[in-house]
């Protein structure tokens, strides 16, 4: 009988199915223990070389002496000038395309189909455009805001497809009760529709932008210097930001470079484990209220 | 894309290389002043450091969504998925620093022969950077799997294993491949890890312990110099990065149209 459950080949059949949990068990633990070996190592390596002088002092050709003051700096004015520029446009994008936009209309849902597409690009190739439509097309130059305005473009289909899902997951009761009520289409969307979907809007903000301050290729492909010793005074002067600085100290010979490195990659970790931790709180928050 | 495009075209009409010596040519040496422009190294480079990882994250990442999905409790899942969800966004280049000082080390006190710059590195640390990718997509694949098919298998006296084996996995399967197939253009388009871990050798192997060069690592070494616009270079740089543009969009595509073809079943 092949359905009993005892005999041998019932046997069998538990232990091949205990087997099986404990090598899916095992897949699970193999993960959680790379990743746990790869943090503590970092900070096993990089921990003592926190100080306060790190954070003050400019890159040097001394390890000892190196600093991430530019690239902190740089960091913060590519983040800030990307929010600037792609929050907006993208919270507008999808605004109309949830709310206002033609249904069925082909040129929309070409574009709907354009912008999921360009969701896995990899970001290496928005570097490529970046480096031909912003500094050379636009002569913008190796300058933060051609950093930034790259990073907006790697940013905006995330920030468009996560916000609609959340405008999208607002119930059409809300909006029709609006309507009802003689509200434009317009006054239902700022008090009724934005308002529930704000804090989905703000956990795609989040992790856009925590995924645009981890990024590297792109700056590098839009050449964003490694050897910086002056903070950014303007949006068209040069920079280094945290990622660069990071894979510049990493790819140095001199241990200390390293040791740097690995201090450098704490803080960059601190801030995004904080970001997650910031959406993870709004979406648990959000949950609990619908 | 048009940018990508005109870019390529004019790198084919300045340096007078035929598409077709660019696409089968076996030596890539642009910067050399006897040039070669033969993409496949470069290919090759990408596609070893590709199939290392997904041999890696495509097995280990199907098990642990099935444990999440079959076998994890909610309250263990509740704290898994977030988890998951702060690993996929570790910096590339943090895995770079890692492969380079922590796996290249340890790979070469296990084998002598394996080089400071090396292939197999690069595939060990895109593998587990793909790994949270590959768990949740696997993980939602296998939830979108009707109840009702796993408690009909439970009713008729199947083990779990039986049930994952012979029905959630087949009912999930084009969702799975889907997901293999997202990770895979992850890998292909994955940039700094490869490049501080592989190196910057372009070469036509598959031992995974000489150094290499991926196509992404290539875009990376000519814009770290300094190339002025037009150049030889600087249009060598489009002209990859059509390629892998090309192959990456080609695999979402199939991606895509596995996952309709998913949904229609159960919609």
């Amino acid at each position: 009988m092949a359905f009993a459950a005892t005999g041998p080949l019932g046997r069998r059949r538990k232990l091949a199915d205990t087997v099986f949990r404990v090598v899916c068990f095992a897949a699970v633990l193999v993960a959680c223990a790379f990743l746990a070996y790869l943090l503590i190592s970092i900070v096993r390596d990089g921990i003592g070389r926190i100080r306060p002088d790190f954070f003050t002092s400019f890159s040097s050709r001394r390890p000892e002496e190196a600093g991430i003051r530019a690239s902190i700096f740089g960091t913060l004015w590519v983040i800030g000038l990307t929010a600037a520029v792609a929050v907006p446009v993208g919270v507008a994008a999808a605004i109309y395309l949830e709310e206002f936009s033609p249904k069925n209309n082909r040129w929309v849902s070409m574009i709907q189909l354009n912008i999921n597409n360009l969701a896995g690009v990899p970001s290496i190739i928005y570097g490529l455009l970046g480096l031909a439509v912003f500094v050379r097309f636009f002569a913008l130059e190796r300058s933060v805001i051609a950093g930034a305005l790259t990073m907006s473009l790697l940013i905006l289909p995330t920030i468009i497809v996560v916000s609609q899902e959340a405008i999208r997951a607002v119930p059409s009761s809300f909006r029709d009760g609006a309507l009802a009520l003689g509200a434009t289409p317009w006054q239902t969307m700022r008090t009724q529709t934005l308002r529930i979907a704000v804090p989905g809007i703000i956990t795609a903000i989040i992790l856009s932008l925590s995924r645009a301050i981890g990024e590297t290729a792109p700056l590098i492909t839009i050449g964003a210097v490694t050897f910086i010793a002056a903070v950014p005074d303007g949006i068209m002067s040069k920079f280094t930001v945290l990622p660069i600085q990071i894979f510049d100290w990493t790819s140095r010979p001199q241990p200390g470079f390293h040791t740097a490195a690995a201090a450098a990659i704490i803080c960059l970790m601190v801030v995004l484990l904080l970001l997650n931790l910031a959406a993870i709180v709004i979406r648990a928050r959000t949950q609990q209220r619908i | 894309m048009f940018i990508l495009g005109t870019e390529t075209v004019r790198f084919f009409q300045l340096s007078g290389v035929s598409v077709w010596d660019f696409l089968t040519g076996t030596k890539w040496t642009p910067t050399f002043a006897d040039a070669h422009f033969g993409i496949l190294p470069l290919v090759a480079g990408t596609a070893l450091i590709t199939v290392g990882a997904a041999v890696i994250a495509l097995p280990l990442g199907l098990a642990a969504a099935v444990f999440l999905s079959e076998y994890a409790d909610p309250r263990l899942r509740r704290i898994l998925k977030p988890v998951l969800e702060v690993l996929a966004g570790v910096p590339t280049v943090v895995y770079g620093f890692f492969a380079l000082l922590h796996i290249t080390p340890l790979l070469r006190s296990i084998f002598p022969d394996v080089q400071v710059f090396n292939a197999a590195s690069g595939a060990i640390v895109v593998g587990v950077m793909i790994l949270p990718l590959v768990t949740s997509l696997c993980d939602d694949a296998l939830n979108a799997v009707p109840r009702a098919l796993r408690e009909g298998g439970l009713a008729m006296g199947s083990t779990s294993y039986e049930v994952t084996r012979q029905i959630v996995i087949p009912a999930g399967l084009s969702g799975i491949m889907a997901a293999f197939i997202l990770a895979v253009s992850r890998a292909v388009g994955e940039t700094m890890a490869v490049t501080l871990a592989a190196g910057s050798t372009p070469k036509l192997t598959w031992n995974p312990t000489e150094s290499i060069q991926t196509m992404t690592a290539y875009i990376v070494q000519i814009s770290k110099g300094d190339t002025p616009a037009g150049s030889r270079e600087y249009l060598t740089l489009f002209a990859v990065g059509a390629v892998l543009f090309a192959i990456t969009f080609g695999l979402n595509i199939l991606a895509k149209v596995l996952v309709k073809r998913y949904r229609m079943v159960y919609s």
